[in-house]
């Protein structure tokens, strides 16, 4: 019978030419006169919003237009990684640079930047050396920075602080008694987070820099996962365990999401007194709370641990974020050409107006024109004369050993883990 | 309708020809059975979905079979199948068989019942974060007021994937309750007739003859059940994101973040192709047992 062979054979055409068509190319993009600029979403992306509008002022209304596809922060890896793996990849992407962009790297997927920096050395000079450092990887430069730098910095809520009539943690013994103050008076000591685990690993961060030094985490980062037995992290470990017991985040933090506003929310409400948060903090608030960012939002380093090796003015969080290009962008050479446009005086303005705190090398002549000059300047310092700047853990480990760890840390949080048991089960990753 | 005004002769032939079957064949193998293959081979490889895989030889099989995440990932995916059958089951059939008849007020109420079926999983699940946000929802007065302290239902104490039963219960008892609605309706009158002229109560003529009647809708449904809890994945990544820790996470949301966060593509396949061959036994099994698909008519005596 040969009526059922044609017809598969007419079918299988039709559903061929059907699926060949749905997924051409580089989709609607092939051909026409869009770049695709994919960003992190959250608040500060006005900042590049104004970048774009300028870039396509500049391109004249025939020429490429540039087009932002915000991205929401919680699936922001994901997708990009999927997209990088497809053929409908961005034309410039946001990125954290170093680790996070090495496997694209590794596969040839990201145009070198070293010729564009050669060729153009008032970018080049724009920004400070180091920062530019961590958008290379092994040793040649994939990546320019477009935000401010990012250190995690204790924030907490003035209001709260005056009302229970205490003063913000200056050493570690001022912590611990500043836990037992605010939970008599009815208040969270610190928000937490829990529901976006990458908040509870600052605080591991920072307790592990403080007790055994930055060489700590270095070991771990080189591929050796016996360098989290060091007794450094166990007595980190030991240390949140302890803060877990005393109340420090409250009895409801394993729910409370990040990216939503919850946390943030319970800091500039009152409800909770502290915040350990990456400096972005400051721009969430002055978005969804500016009244409470302009008078009552207080900072403060994380304070210092007694006997701790690592130096107190060491600091934690990202560098910057950086954009990266792909190297068979249909419109590489605009895409190259909108890079420059992260160094320019209008972008950096955007930046500090947002309360960012640019990584260009003139930075701090603009950050008088900030919303608040202090707490740039506060920032800037920090960065300025920290001896170390560690990368966040799950952004300087390969996605393999960083997914697991996060999850660890997230179980020691929730006290499903002991602190041996969370020393053990990293150590066998 | 007589053939007279069909305008064309009905097909002689008894049952239809292949042919009748090719457009579902054709696409199962294309969305179906070639993807599955395609996984089949990227489990005996490495592949961090850049460039092209590695082979790896049975590397990702071995690894699976010793993981202890996997372990307690298939019992609580086995859990959550039980659980939700348990749940669901009992409810739908009830609430099913009520719709059925002919009481005042029973299609509004059944509107209403039906309403989280009209809605999309990730709605579904950002309802339920909201509605159980420790800090801003029901839970921060209600707590306190019932003298419980603080309520945390997606935090830890094992809470969550208690939650996680209840909102897929939530989210597909108005499936189930289709089902049994319909099979119900299928039930002849006269069963009925005859039953009452014998005395028979409400009580008796449930068990005596709705429940035997809906022999063949509750295979259906219980299929369905126990194959969407063993790929229930959507609501958990939202809700609970596995947390907290790894309470909720069940096989296919392990096999995403093998798969999506830490770009073990390969050993993703491995838990991938895992699920296909368990969930398929399954579903055999109990098509098998129940005697679903045989062609006995269940309306006896008829």
């Amino acid at each position: 019978m040969t009526t059922p062979r044609v017809g598969t054979a007419a079918a299988l055409a039709a559903l061929t030419l059907l699926t060949a068509t749905a997924c051409g190319g580089r989709g609607a993009a092939q051909g026409s006169d869009e770049m695709h600029v994919w960003m992190y979403q959250d608040t500060l992306v006005v900042v590049q919003e104004g970048a774009v509008e300028r870039f396509n002022a500049d391109q004249g209304a025939d020429g490429v237009q540039a087009v932002i596809d915000q991205v929401p922060g919680d699936n922001y890896v994901e997708r990009l990684r999927t997209a990088m793996g497809s053929p409908q990849r961005p034309d410039v992407f946001f990125n954290w640079g170093s680790g996070s962009i090495a496997p694209y790297a590794e596969q040839g997927l990201l145009e070198p930047l070293d010729d564009l920096l050669a060729e153009d050395p008032e970018l080049a000079e724009a920004f400070l050396p180091s920062v530019l450092e961590s958008g290379k990887v092994d040793g040649v430069q994939y990546g320019i920075p477009l935000r401010g730098t990012q250190p995690v910095v204790l924030f907490y809520n003035r209001a709260v602080f005056e009302d229970v009539g205490v003063e913000p943690p200056q050493t570690w013994d001022d912590v611990l008694t500043l836990v037992d103050e605010f939970d008599e008076a009815g208040v969270t000591p610190f928000a937490l987070a829990g529901a976006d685990p990458w908040t509870e690993q600052m605080w591991l961060q920072y307790l592990v820099d403080r007790i055994g030094g930055p060489e700590v985490f270095a070991r771990i980062a080189g591929g050796d996962s016996e360098g989290w037995r060091d007794p450094a992290v166990l007595e980190a470990a030991e240390m949140v365990a302890d803060l877990v017991d005393r109340g420090a985040f409250g009895d409801s933090y394993a729910s409370v999401s990040y990216t939503e506003g919850g946390a943030s929310t319970l800091l500039s409400e009152g409800r909770a007194a502290m915040h350990l948060m990456g400096s972005w903090e400051y721009s969430t608030h002055l978005d969804q709370a500016r009244e409470f960012a302009e008078n009552d939002l207080g900072y403060v380093a994380f304070p210092p641990i007694p006997g701790g090796e690592g130096d107190p003015a060491n600091i934690v969080g990202n560098p910057t974020n950086y954009f990266s290009v792909t190297a068979d962008s249909p419109h590489l050479e605009h895409a190259l050409e909108f890079l420059s446009y992260t160094a320019q005086d209008e972008y950096v303005a955007d930046m500090v107006a947002n309360g960012e705190v640019p990584t260009t090398a003139d930075a701090e002549e603009v950050l008088a024109d900030s919303p608040n000059p202090e707490f740039a300047v506060f920032q800037y310092e920090l960065v300025r004369d920290a001896p170390h700047f560690q990368l966040s853990w799950d952004q300087a480990l390969t996605p393999e050993v960083a997914t697991p760890m996060v999850t660890e840390i997230e179980a020691l949080f929730n006290g499903q883990r002991t602190p041996q048991e969370f020393v053990d089960a990293l150590a066998a990753l | 309708m007589s053939a007279r005004t069909q305008g064309r002769a009905a097909p002689r032939t008894g049952r239809p020809g292949p042919l009748w079957a090719l457009p579902g064949v054709v696409f199962f193998a294309l969305f179906a059975a070639l993807p599955m293959l395609l996984v089949a081979y990227l489990s005996f490889t490495h592949w961090g979905g850049l460039g092209t895989p590695a082979f790896a030889g049975l590397d990702n099989w071995t690894r699976l079979a010793g993981d202890p995440l996997m372990h307690r990932a298939v019992g609580l995916s086995l859990l959550l199948t039980v659980a939700s059958w348990a749940l669901q089951t009992p409810i739908s059939l009830l609430l099913g068989v009520w719709a059925a008849g002919r009481q005042r007020g029973r299609a509004i109420l059944s509107a209403v019942f039906f309403l989280p079926l009209l809605l999309s999983s990730a709605a579904v699940a950002i309802i339920w974060r909201a509605l159980l946000d420790p800090n801003f929802g029901p839970p921060a007065w209600l707590g306190p007021a019932l003298g419980l302290g603080t309520l945390d239902p997606l935090g830890g104490g094992g809470s969550a994937f208690w939650v996680i039963v209840f909102v897929a219960a939530w989210q597909f008892i108005p499936l189930h309750m289709l089902l049994y609605q319909g099979g119900a309706r299928q039930i002849p009158a006269t069963l009925y007739q005859a039953a009452r002229m014998d005395g028979a109560g409400r009580l008796g003529m449930f068990w005596h003859i709705t429940l035997p009647q809906l022999r063949n809708t509750m295979t259906t449904s219980s299929v369905l059940m126990v194959v969407g809890s063993l790929t229930y994945f959507d609501t958990v990544l939202i809700m609970t994101d596995g947390g907290p820790g790894t309470d909720t996470t069940i096989v296919p949301y392990l096999m995403f973040r093998a798969g999506f966060r830490s770009w073990e593509l390969g050993y993703a396949s491995a838990i991938a192709f895992t699920l296909v061959i368990v969930a398929t036994l399954i579903a055999l099994v109990m098509v098998r047992l129940t005697g679903f698909g045989s062609m006995r008519s269940t309306r006896e005596g008829m």
